[in-house]
């Protein structure tokens, strides 16, 4: 990091145009844009920068992959709201981005990416270590930018950030070849400024459909609102909880909606779909109206389409016009930023009646909720569930969460009870197994007074575990909970369903955790029963460093309910012993 | 069915890749593709034809407005346009078989822009079923075709036609926005006409 004075020097850059070499054009641009973070990894391509960092007041995390870098930028933007910044050199650095990249752009996280590139006069020629990074990342980045002259970065980067964070928010990548960063060129941080933002054309939010959403909503007798990521990228929390508790509307959450409606409040029904509660999968089902609000219905959220809450008008208020009908047809699109949408909404909203649907729904979580695995007697087993349930207790949920993918995750999204936004850290239409470590690292830089808690599998934790290190060169706190049962867990549970139970290379032999932790310097412990639960989160919290637990839990413990892929949203598997929901009456 | 997508995209490296990378993703062949200069500076003007489903028209669109470099994107769907296909056609034809291909050519109101001892080189502008309709009859004679080259579709709205004008050129008093026929037959003729004035 600089001192004082070069800090200021550098600022300086952003008022008063100064030469200043590619290398320098980058970081300055960066701190013009209120970057104080970035992950990275150098090599030779990228060199240039990584040479003049020192002079401006940007802290460099180094990473142990560059997917960990991507990762890290990714955790720090769900955290922070915030861009996050990702460095890499040319080739192999550059690749090793793509699935943090491609995690991002699945789940519209904000991000840009900076890879170096070999000098402008070699480009294409196969030249050591480079590769068509912008071909590569086309598909998978909301845009991206091959910068090859020195005038061009700085107006190249304004853009990205930008496109990352406007509209439907996305990754960016921006690749700069070595000669670009060596050259120099007329800094102006305020000439570099954009183009004014071009809000997508086919937006489109008529009085005539915020009327008929209206006289729907006011007309229903079973609605429920459908609630996605959207909540929190439009920062729509106040807006969508005044209209479900104006018009008395329950609400069901997407995975990466959790947080952005109270657990706690009465209205809400949990998490919907593939694992989402049973309650909350029939009542859509058996409704006659669903609001959807910054979602995209998935196919993990869904179930077959062609089945899917067939009794329901649909409204979707979205601000993506390519996601309207594009997996399930609605009635009423309102084409925009959700918050604005629901301002607009609400004035026609009147207080309404929705006891009874209400009731109905509550009498359908019955014996269910109540014989539900968290609240079994011990019976000397370790549940996963018992784990995720014992943190939330004792964290009272106020931890920032990062998950990875699998079992765990959905036991995370099940048995955590999210009561704020950008307290759910997961990657959710990607599925990339691996994101925890590294995405909790990121988040941690962005809320550095908050606690996170990494919750990982056994199989994922051991893709991205090298940034340990990492985590002790910073000298970072964050906790880590390793739900541990031997297997790739998810695929495993896939395959005693509808694969005869042949456990094809899904059972796993990890490393002694805990030891692993202790050759990088990091505490830890084992935990076998219920029993020590408590006792090791409350050692995890207080240690002063970071601390790792390994939960030995049940090995073939299944996630329920589940709907196998492709069937019909009610049509769940339910955990064995309990007993179906009783049927819905019809009220029509 | 048959999507036509007029769009105005950025002149710059890399765009044409977008908009076809966008088509692969949705795996839609792209039936012709035409791209040039447009009356905006720094704009090209592309025609996209593609082969989809009815519904898929919204996606593509909305899709295209997405790409950073796409400045506006029409789908002309069914509305009243103006279609045209270039396409030049080299025949193998000596002296002596010559007049056979000069015939067809009257016929089809083309024109011969190339001549050589072994071959000559046909012009034809028009409508995709036209030019199809040539090439048919050159295969079906003695002449052998050598190549074929064709630009594939341009597209451009037809503007917004007072009912005197439509009168005039035989196509109805009628203003519906229904497409009736793109490339109605009177309508056809007038332009074919114009088409075909000589150099």
């Amino acid at each position: 990091m600089g001192t004082n004075g070069q800090t200021q020097a550098s600022n300086a850059h952003l008022t008063t145009p100064t030469r200043l070499t590619g290398a320098e054009i980058l970081w300055a641009t960066l701190v013009g844009e209120g970057v104080t973070t970035v992950f990275g990894y150098p090599g030779g391509a990228i060199l240039p920068a990584y040479d003049a960092l020192r002079k401006f007041p940007i802290h460099h995390v180094l990473v142990r992959h560059e997917q960990g870098a991507a990762h890290m930028a990714d955790g720090y933007a769900r955290a922070s709201g915030k861009v996050g910044v990702a460095i890499a050199t040319s080739g192999p650095g550059a690749t090793n981005l793509v699935t943090g990249i491609a995690t991002a752009m699945l789940d519209s996280i904000p991000m840009v990416c900076v890879t170096g590139n070999v000098s402008s006069k070699v480009l294409g020629t196969d030249a050591f270590q480079e590769v068509d990074i912008t071909g590569i990342t086309l598909p998978v980045t909301k845009h991206n930018f091959l910068v090859n002259r020195t005038e061009d970065l700085a107006p190249a980067l304004r853009h990205a950030f930008q496109i990352a964070v406007s509209g439907r928010p996305g990754p960016v990548l921006v690749d700069i070849t070595k000669d670009a960063q060596q050259g120099t060129a007329i800094f102006d941080f305020a000439a570099a400024k954009p183009r004014p933002y071009r809000p997508h054309p086919m937006l489109c939010v008529e009085e005539s459909g915020l009327a008929h959403a209206a006289e729907l909503i006011r007309n229903a007798k079973r609605p429920v609102i459908l609630a996605g990521h959207g909540i929190m990228e439009s920062g729509a929390m106040e807006q969508v909880r005044t209209l479900a508790e104006r018009a008395q509307i329950p609400v069901g959450l997407t995975l990466l909606g959790l947080g952005g409606f109270p657990a706690s409040h009465p209205l809400n029904l949990g998490m919907m779909g593939m694992h989402g509660e049973a309650w909350l999968n029939h009542a859509i089902q058996e409704a006659d109206l669903l609001i959807a609000c910054g979602m995209r219905f998935d196919d993990r959220v869904t179930g077959s389409t062609s089945t899917y809450a067939l009794k329901a008008k649909k409204i979707h208020i979205e601000v993506d016009p390519a996601e309207i009908n594009k997996n399930i047809k609605v009635d009423v699109a309102l084409v925009g930023d959700l918050r604005e949408v629901l301002e607009k909404l609400l004035p026609l909203i009147p207080g309404r009646d929705g006891s009874a649907w209400l009731k109905t729904i509550d009498s359908s979580k019955g014996a269910v909720a109540v014989r539900d695995i968290k609240n079994l007697p011990d019976d000397g087993h370790l549940y996963a569930a018992h784990v995720i349930h014992d943190l939330w207790r004792i964290t009272g949920g106020n931890a920032i969460v990062v998950t990875d993918v699998g079992q765990h995750q959905m036991w995370e999204a099940q048995y955590y009870h999210h009561e704020k936004p950008r307290t759910l850290i997961t990657s959710g239409g990607l599925g990339t197994m691996g994101f925890a470590l590294p995405a909790a690292i990121g988040a941690k830089f962005a809320c550095p007074d908050r606690e996170i808690w990494v919750v990982a599998g056994d199989g994922g934790f051991q893709m991205t575990a090298a940034e340990l290190s990492t985590i002790v060169q910073e000298g970072i706190k964050i906790n880590i909970a390793i739900i541990n049962n031997g297997y790739l867990g998810m695929v495993r549970q896939w395959q005693e369903f509808f694969y005869e139970g042949n456990y094809q290379s899904t059972p796993l032999l990890s490393p002694d955790f805990v030891k692993l932790a202790d050759a990088h310097g990091i505490a830890g412990r084992a935990v076998r029963a219920r029993a020590e639960v408590a006792g090791a989160v409350a050692a995890a919290r207080s240690a002063p460093g970071t601390f790792l637990l390994n939960f030995l839990v049940e090995k073939e413990e299944s996630v329920y309910p589940m709907i196998p892929a492709g069937s019909a949203l009610h049509e769940m598997i339910r955990r064995p012993g309990n007993d179906p929901l009783l049927e819905l009456p019809d009220d029509k | 069915m048959l999507h036509t997508f007029v769009a105005y995209v950025e002149d710059l490296p890399g765009v044409l890749t977008r908009v076809a990378s966008l088509f692969r993703r949705l795996n839609i062949n792209i039936n012709s593709l035409t791209v040039g200069r447009s009356e905006r500076a720094g704009l090209s003007r592309l025609t996209l034809v593609c082969e989809a489903s009815a519904e898929a028209g919204h996606r593509i669109r909305a899709s295209l407005f997405k790409l950073e470099n796409v400045v506006d994107v029409d789908d002309i769907a069914q509305a009243p346009s103006v279609t045209r296909e270039l396409a030049l056609i080299k025949v193998a034809a000596s002296p002596r078989t010559r007049s056979q291909v000069f015939e067809l050519v009257e016929v089809f109101r083309a024109r011969i822009v190339d001549l050589a001892p072994e071959s000559l080189m046909i012009e034809m502008t028009g409508v995709e079923s036209k030019i199809e309709g040539l090439i048919q009859v050159l295969n079906e004679g003695e002449e052998r075709v050598l190549e074929i080259c064709r630009s594939g579709k341009m597209t451009m709205r037809r503007g917004h036609h007072t009912s005197s004008v439509l009168k005039a050129m035989g196509a109805g008093s009628s203003e519906s926005p229904e497409p009736a026929e793109p490339d109605s037959e009177p309508v056809e003729t007038l332009e074919d006409a114009a088409a075909n004035e000589p150099e």
